[in-house]
């Protein structure tokens, strides 16, 4: 199999980093060459962050430039456009309809820009869903993250892997149910 | 066979468990800082501490080495600037147990101050350069290194790069080698560089450096993977994996991962088996000089760029022309920057200096270094850790003879004040300096991730340490008004900052609460309200540049899930409209 490319954006703290792990796992169980590769430093202050995770029969690169991505999971929606050139031109992406200010906004220097979502759409198969809210109705805004992996699983195929199980194993034991629910919840939400 | 996935920083660390590493000592810096925090797990086989800086730590190890076991330091690429020192004369001495310096370069400088290629320090101290290319290499390699820095008599620098260190691969373990502890005996015209010593030990170095270049024609961490004889290309490290994914299949390699000194009689058959020789690297045209230099003709740095981190879709279009396809979305995303967390008692600081017409502020390398972006916009230099004090000393020093009337601080924080700032502090008081000290004293090293620093109370290991005063040492060199004061209270720090100024005998400021993310300490957490009835829609509480404060319907608003109740923007409210609650569960 030639490499897949998935990109994995959105706002330190939102969860993007745990997401990538989940997926990472399931990959390798399924015996897939593997590599992911981190932003750190700086971006852990509120800035943006950007995770990538790329697999196949041998993997070289730990890193894409632009119009390589296959899929692209971003978890703020103003991120989706910021990291929108990554993805191949018949790339997916997969959007949480989300706007989070950035300090920028948040000073009042910039407005937060209209028709993020509008412009990915009229230029990529997107996948969208308010992930933010699904996880609020299952009383933990925390598990938006996994909402938007379950999403994901519908965005590309990924072969035979039981994620469930995946999700069973990377979790910590008490927050196994609360992510079953938002895996669940994520994967029936997603409309096209 | 089991297989892990590993980051290279992460895969280093297990690389020097299995090779058998006693000692390790680093100061943390982005991107090498992973490395020694997966050390710990290691500490019933060997020793591993946070230096309070990269010199102390190459000391530390050199020493071990020296002492006779296998050791270990790591820093980022401006941590050699400050290692270079012993660094360039271990290379004379050579060592007893193996010694690793590594080095993680930061091309692109995501968290760095320049893109400077550490490679040219191996040539430089004439020490061997050894480069992996992924998590698996950051493992064998350095096992390797320790078998090249004891057969060459000599330190070995491993360098890395952001997207080796922070790039995770598949790898698999082996078990630790247990190498014999070398006896350690006195040999003062070895380890001890008098002139008369130095002078006999160069010619041993250059000996040494040709048989390692000798050896380079044969390791078994340079290969050949010879495929057609149209093109070939030379690389190492990460540029290895974007150029396989970027020349077709039928190119042959020589990826080399011993780089300094080059295998050139290797290089030399590679060449004339191709009809067209690449060399491929990232930063300069490091192997490509000295490839050009022996009268082999290669492409490379006329193509592509020696600025800026490479990728397979950066290195196609530089080396074929093929841009990669993007579309137009007609939107552009506003920045987000980097920000002084909610709570960050820094803010407090920059706030107040930001009030200051005549105020300069030198500042130095730390979370702080966000006091410089707006609205705060409160730091007018930042060069290395520690510089905020000798260079603030520098510039008092010429506003003061060009009849400038400026008030300038020099800040550091805690780590760095241990790291290099004691030095300036020195300064400052034996020169008479007319400018003011200022320690923003967090109780750690926060940037690179929470680290603990001699002032912080323990060690890498998780044990209990001496957490050393700060305000101790600055009263021990003779600052007689050492000024302490919680920069979270707006009033107290405006009146630290007149009373530093308006002191007759020599004055510090030492601006201290804990960081909010550390976890062993309990934080008096709750939540700020807007009485938006109150509120005159004066965006004066924007003026602290907190995430968690912003103006909806022209009214103040604060995000209660980023709010931790630190009232810094209700005490610059001028009409009490933000008020403190308890948290809510």
């Amino acid at each position: 199999m030639s490499t897949k490319s998935a990109i994995l954006v959105g706002v330190g703290g939102q969860g993007a980093i745990l997401t990538a792990k989940v997926l990472v796992n399931g990959l390798m169980k399924a015996g897939y060459d593997v590599k992911m590769s981190e932003v750190h430093g700086m971006s852990q202050r509120g800035g943006s962050v950007s995770t990538q995770v790329h697999w196949g029969d041998k993997v070289y690169s730990p890193v894409i430039g632009h119009g390589a991505a296959d899929l692209l999971v971003a978890f703020e929606k103003m991120e989706a456009v910021r990291y929108a050139p990554f993805l191949k031109s018949d790339g997916v992406a997969v959007i949480n309809d989300y706007a989070l200010p950035s300090a920028t906004i948040a000073a009042g220097l910039a407005e937060y820009p209209e028709g993020c979502l509008e412009a990915m759409q009229a230029n990529y198969r997107c996948f969208t869903l308010n992930a933010a809210e699904i996880a609020a109705g299952l009383g933990s805004p925390k598990c938006m993250n996994i909402v938007l992996f379950g999403a994901m699983t519908r965005a590309l195929h990924f072969g035979e892997i039981d994620w469930e199980s995946v999700i069973r194993e990377t979790v910590p034991q008490k927050f196994v149910e609360l992510n079953l629910a938002a895996f669940r919840a994520g994967r029936d939400a997603v409309k096209e | 066979m089991e297989k892990h996935l590993l980051s290279g920083n992460e895969a280093i660390a297990r690389g020097a468990y299995e090779a058998g590493v006693k000692v390790c000592s680093a100061y943390p810096g982005t991107p090498s800082t992973e490395i020694f925090e997966s050390l710990p797990q290691y500490k019933d086989a060997l020793y591993c501490e946070w230096a309070p800086n990269e010199k102390v730590a190459t000391e530390v190890a050199y020493g071990a080495a020296i002492g006779g076991v296998r050791s270990l330091c790591a820093m980022k690429h401006v941590g050699l600037n400050v290692a270079a020192d012993p660094l360039f004369t271990a290379a004379y001495n050579g060592v007893n147990g193996g010694f690793v310096i590594v080095t993680a370069d930061d091309p692109s400088m995501h968290s760095s101050q320049n893109e400077q290629d550490n490679r040219y320090y191996a040539r430089a101290a004439k020490v061997a350069l050894i480069e992996p290319s992924d998590s698996q290499e950051c493992i064998d390699f350095l096992k390797e290194a320790y078998r090249i820095s004891e057969r060459f008599d000599m330190p070995v620098i491993f360098r890395t790069t952001t997207n080796i260190s922070h790039s995770k691969s598949l790898v698999t373990f082996s078990g630790r080698e247990e190498p014999e502890p070398i006896a350690y005996k006195r040999n003062a015209g070895k380890f001890s560089c008098s002139p008369a010593n130095a002078y006999r030990n160069h010619p041993k170095v250059e000996k040494n450096l040709r048989a390692l270049a000798e050896y380079g024609n044969c390791c078994p961490i340079n290969k050949l993977e010879l495929r057609g004889g149209k093109v070939g290309v030379i690389t190492a490290s990460v540029a290895y994996q974007y150029a396989k994914d970027v020349f077709p299949e039928d190119t042959s390699f020589l990826k080399l991962g011993l780089t300094w000194p080059l295998p050139m009689d290797l290089i030399r058959d590679f060449a004339s088996r191709v009809e067209k020789l690449y060399v491929i690297e990232e930063l300069e045209g490091f192997m490509e000089q000295e490839i050009r230099a022996a009268g082999i003709e290669c492409v490379g740095k006329e193509l592509v760029s020696n600025m800026y981190e490479l990728n397979p879709q950066r290195l196609r279009e530089l080396l074929f022309g093929v841009k990669p396809e993007t579309k137009a979305l007609g939107v552009a995303p506003v920045s987000r920057p980097p920000t002084l967390c909610p709570g960050c008692p820094h803010r407090g600081f920059f706030y107040t200096m930001s009030k200051g017409k005549d105020f300069v502020i030198a500042g130095d390398i730390g979370c702080y270094t966000l006091g410089a972006n707006a609205p705060l916009s409160a730091m007018d230099t930042c060069i290395c850790m520690g510089g905020g004090f000798s260079v603030g000393m520098g510039m008092s020093k010429a506003f003061e003879l060009s009849g400038q009337k400026k008030k300038v601080f020099g800040v550091v924080g805690d780590s760095t004040f241990f790291h290099s700032g004691m030095t300036g502090a020195a300064e400052i008081l034996y020169n008479k300096g007319h400018m003011i000290p200022v320690v923003l004293d967090n109780h750690i090293t926060g940037m690179t991730g929470h680290q603990d620093n001699p002032g912080s109370g323990y060690t890498l290991q998780g044990e209990i340490a001496a957490a050393i005063k700060i305000e101790d040492v600055l009263h021990a060199y003779g600052y007689e008004n050492v000024i302490i004061v919680d920069p979270q209270d707006l009033s107290a720090m405006q009146k630290a900052v007149d009373d530093a100024l308006a002191s007759e005998v020599p004055a510090a400021i030492i601006a201290r609460r804990p960081c909010l993310l550390i976890k062993r300490i309990k934080h008096d957490l709750a939540q700020c309200e807007v009485d938006t009835a109150k509120c005159i829609g004066c965006k004066k509480c924007l003026s602290v540049g907190c995430p968690a404060v912003m103006v909806r319907d022209k009214k103040s608003s604060i995000d209660p899930t980023q709010c931790v109740g630190c009232t810094l923007c209700a005490q610059v409210c001028p009409v009490g409209a933000i008020t403190r609650k308890e948290k809510k569960a």
